[in-house]
């Protein structure tokens, strides 16, 4: 559970196109069994599980029992991380520079 | 019934009392990873609970259902402040706390019986900022954002 080891399983999870169409598939519809992602997915029904498995080992999806059903869900949270790490300072002098223009714009207007 | 759900998890490095304290403790602990924001409650089946803004609005409100320290947490919970969100009702907000290694396993359930829910859209936009933050404060001492809108 080292920081470095989450980070690796994280990205390696992301560099897939099929686990990242898994990710898209929830995030239109969230809390599905393995047999409706299937449905939308050219793959064996054992491919879908094991990329599953390597979203929910990197704790991008998170699931729940629901009697016999499991359900899939989309966990943001460890990208809200990689945002917070790399994008999030980037943002306020950028929301800074639009209210900057809006007021000058603004100002020359009135 | 149609319903909407998310499920938020993290892997927090600390211990499920801390944990708890940190999720449960009023004040100013609370605020440093909430945006300003804290719950009032006496934390136990059937107590009243509120979430109050930091100019003292109260923004959401009910009940504690079920409180089982350090591992679950179900919340009875009603928005109060814009009357769109408030009209959906109810909806129910379970906090689980489960070691996991070295670390607690928190898991956040939010569902409402309806879909789709406009307060679901609404808390699941917050819940992983104040989420991360609680992470950060309880492994690094520090929060990451400071404002859930950072503006200028």
């Amino acid at each position: 559970m080292a920081e470095r080891h989450d980070t690796d399983v994280l990205f390696k999870a992301l560099a897939d196109p099929n686990r990242r169409k898994l990710l898209d598939l929830l995030h239109a519809h969230d809390g599905r069994t393995l047999n409706e992602l299937c449905e939308h997915l050219d793959m064996t029904r054992q491919g879908v599980t094991q990329h599953l498995g390597v979203l929910e080992a990197a704790n991008l999806v998170a699931t729940v029992w629901r009697g016999r059903e499991k359900l899939h869900f989309l966990n943001p949270v460890p990208l809200q991380e990689i945002y917070e790490r790399w994008i999030a300072k980037f943002e306020k002098p950028r929301l800074k520079a639009i209210s900057d223009l809006k007021k000058r714009l603004e100002k020359a207007n009135g | 019934m149609a319903r909407s759900t998310f499920i938020y998890v993290t892997y927090i490095r600390t211990t499920p009392e801390k944990l708890w304290s940190a999720l449960t403790e009023d004040g100013e602990f609370q605020k440093q990873y909430w945006f300003g924001v804290h719950c009032e409650s006496r934390w136990k089946g059937g107590s009243p609970w509120k979430m109050v803004s930091s100019d003292g609005h109260v923004l959401d409100a009910g009940e504690i259902i079920e409180a089982e320290p350090p591992r679950r947490l179900v919340i009875r919970w009603q928005h109060q402040s814009k009357p769109e969100l408030k009209a959906e009702g109810e909806s129910r907000c379970t906090i689980e706390l489960e070691p996991f290694g070295t670390a607690i396993k928190l898991s956040i359930t939010h569902t409402i019986e309806r879909e789709p829910s406009k307060l679901i859209e609404a808390v699941s936009g917050g819940w992983p900022k104040i989420i991360s933050n609680l992470k950060s404060l309880l492994e690094t001492g520090s929060i990451v954002l400071r404002d859930p809108y950072p503006a200028a």
